[in-house]
């Protein structure tokens, strides 16, 4: 048993995800509190080299063909394993297509208490997790004596997970990993865009407000008016009124653009995440308690219906 | 094919959420409970696969308000098998829910379980996964895509900005839905009402409600912002030429 604070690395084709930082950052701040180290969990095969610029005291690496690219059964055998074994205070993962695939079953498999959706961490050790959409905070001490957490960015910043020195390696034994029934086939690469929403300086992005598919011209005639590219949440692709190079948010794409003017989009968390980068976020929603008010610059609380072909008009006008 | 969908019923975010006197729980006393989102979606992947393999869908949910609707819906788009879970499940966190529901599922020899990926309440994990170890089952979550073939199914499951990984899962499993592979269909309330006449709801008690697994929340808030938008405000084209102005001084005009 001890205290460290166990941070589950995630990666996806050699590329070690921005997650991974959050949860290091989070991990520092818990560690004072708790009195152990911050220790960085590796998966991989010949993977090693990933583990350059992890703020952690130490990384723990688990090398084995069968953990070189992510499987849910693969990623549980290992690690309850190594839960087992050392006992650390916490194991940090990413509420993400990658840990929550395991934390929950590990909750059940190990009997530990998990805590999801933390976003933060106060410095006496309490969690603090985000959930209804975004909308309410719960806030509860760090289960004893070992806690799986799973987290969401916006917390801290990836940066505050970064290090220059890289933290010495130590491996771990890997368990057998035999009769896995989920395995890898192959990665399918995202279809080919018109254009990158990650690169365009200014979005429009509509969300479930719009109500349906013909109501996607309004958003098309009023970015040709001003010269922008239509975005989308999640709902709007999944109902297929635009492509899927078109999605902003934890499953699409992050953006940057110099404005990012939101329409009926409520500001969910999966969405946010994505456009905090954004220069100025300009947001019209009917909902004056809606969370996208919380991070917008400036807002307007009306019916989009009422506003965007005035709009358009007035800018058709100027140019 | 016997395809079984978990139903989990969440309080609608739409209507205002309140924190009980206690300070660290939701007040539910009012809410308006309706299907999670993502359910939803398992449900309509649940129907798709059907059309495709043949089969039957059972639909199980817990025994809170909106149930008996969530359930003839799902009959009227074509589910074969409602089945209601007795038990006080309003304060019931996931831990209990997957336990209860694995109890139920164990005896329904289902090929596939499908459910939403995903609530916007899972304070302590999310109910697939749970149940998935529960019945010592594999589960893949995040997934958009299902197909069965020779006993197992091919999925696909959703990483960022687009990137699918198609992987093979052996059957029995359950999969956490993040999207059906079309939007989920719309149906009529008359084909609902109709339902009602025609099908029936299962009632089975639930054996186990252990909540273990959770921590212990010791206060809830709703987020206070570090800032909130400055407010434009006037007629549609008072609001309009300010924006436009605003885009100017933003130089994207
Ligand atoms: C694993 C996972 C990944 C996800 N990834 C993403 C992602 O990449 N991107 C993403 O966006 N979401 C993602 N989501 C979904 C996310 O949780 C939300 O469900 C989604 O962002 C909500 O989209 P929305 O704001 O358009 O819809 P809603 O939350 O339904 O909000 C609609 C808003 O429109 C407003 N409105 C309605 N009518 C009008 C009107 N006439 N005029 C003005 N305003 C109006 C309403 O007040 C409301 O605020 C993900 C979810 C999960 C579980």
């Amino acid at each position: 048993m001890s205290q460290d604070i166990y941070v589950v690395i995630e990666h996806l084709r050699g590329q070690v995800a921005d997650i991974s930082y959050t949860m290091l950052a989070g991990a520092r701040e818990l560690s004072p509190a708790a009195g152990g180290k911050v220790v960085a969990v590796l998966l991989g095969h010949n993977a090693k080299d990933l583990a350059k610029d992890f703020a952690a005291d130490q990384v723990l690496y688990l090398d084995h063909a069968a953990l070189a690219e992510f499987t849910s059964d693969a990623y549980q055998l290992a690690l309850a394993d190594l839960i087992g074994k050392d006992q650390p205070r916490a194991i940090l993962f990413g509420n993400t297509s990658i840990g929550a695939d395991v934390a929950s079953v590990l909750s059940m498999r190990l009997g530990l208490p998990l805590v999801n959706s933390c976003r933060s961490f106060t410095s006496n050790a309490k969690f603090i997790s985000q959930i209804c959409g975004g909308k309410i905070m719960a806030e509860g001490e760090l289960p004893s004596p070992t806690a799986l957490v799973t987290m969401v960015p916006g917390g801290y910043s990836p940066d505050q997970g970064r290090s220059v020195d890289s933290p010495p390696i130590a491996e771990s034994a890997v368990p057998a990993l035999e009769a896995l029934r989920v395995t890898l086939s192959k990665y399918i690469e995202p279809e080919s865009a018109d254009v990158d929403i990650s690169k365009e300086p200014l979005l429009i992005a509509v969300g479930r407000g719009i109500q349906n598919q013909d109501n996607i011209e309004l958003a098309d005639a009023l970015a040709q008016a001003i010269g922008g590219v239509v975005c989308a949440s999640r709902p709007v692709i999944d109902q297929g009124w635009l492509s899927t190079s078109r999605l902003v948010g934890k499953s699409g794409k992050q953006v940057k653009p110099k404005v990012y003017f939101a329409m009926g989009i409520s500001g969910a968390p999966e969405h946010v995440e994505a456009i905090t980068q954004s220069g100025t976020i300009i947001a019209v929603n009917t909902d004056p308690k809606a969370p996208i008010f919380d991070i917008a610059k400036y807002g307007v609380q009306m019916d989009l219906f009422e506003l965007v072909e005035v709009l358009t008009g007035q800018l058709k006008a100027k140019v | 094919m016997n395809i079984v969908v978990l139903i989990k019923l969440v309080p609608d975010l739409v209507e205002e959420l309140t924190i009980d006197s206690g300070g660290a729980g939701l007040d539910l006393t009012f809410a308006r409970w309706i299907i999670n989102e993502f359910d939803d979606h398992a449900l309509e992947q649940g129907i798709l696969l059907k059309e495709r393999h043949g089969g039957t869908v059972t639909v199980v949910a817990p025994d809170l308000e909106g149930a008996d609707d969530v359930l003839f819906t799902a009959a009227a788009k074509d589910a074969d098998r409602l089945i209601k879970v007795k038990g006080d499940f309003t304060m019931a966190n996931n831990h209990a829910l997957a336990r209860a529901f694995s109890a139920i599922i164990k005896d329904l020899q289902a090929d596939l379980i499908l459910t939403g990926v995903q609530a916007h309440n899972d304070l302590d994990g999310s109910a697939g996964p749970l149940l998935a170890e529960c019945l010592q089952l594999p589960y893949v979550g995040y997934v958009s895509g299902v197909a069965v073939n020779d006993g197992k199914s091919t999925i696909r499951k959703e990483y960022p900005g687009g990137l699918l990984a198609e992987m093979e899962v052996a059957l029995p499993t359950v999969l956490g839905i993040q999207a059906a592979e079309q939007p989920p269909r719309y149906v009529a309330v008359s084909k609902v009402r109709q339902a009602m006449k025609t099908s029936s709801i299962e009632e089975l008690d639930a054996s186990d409600l252990n909540p273990d697994g959770a921590a212990e929340i010791g206060r809830m808030f709703q987020p206070e912002a570090a800032a909130h938008a400055e407010m434009i405000e006037g007629s549609p084209e008072e609001v309009s030429a300010k924006l436009v102005g605003l885009f100017k001084e933003l130089g994207v005009l």
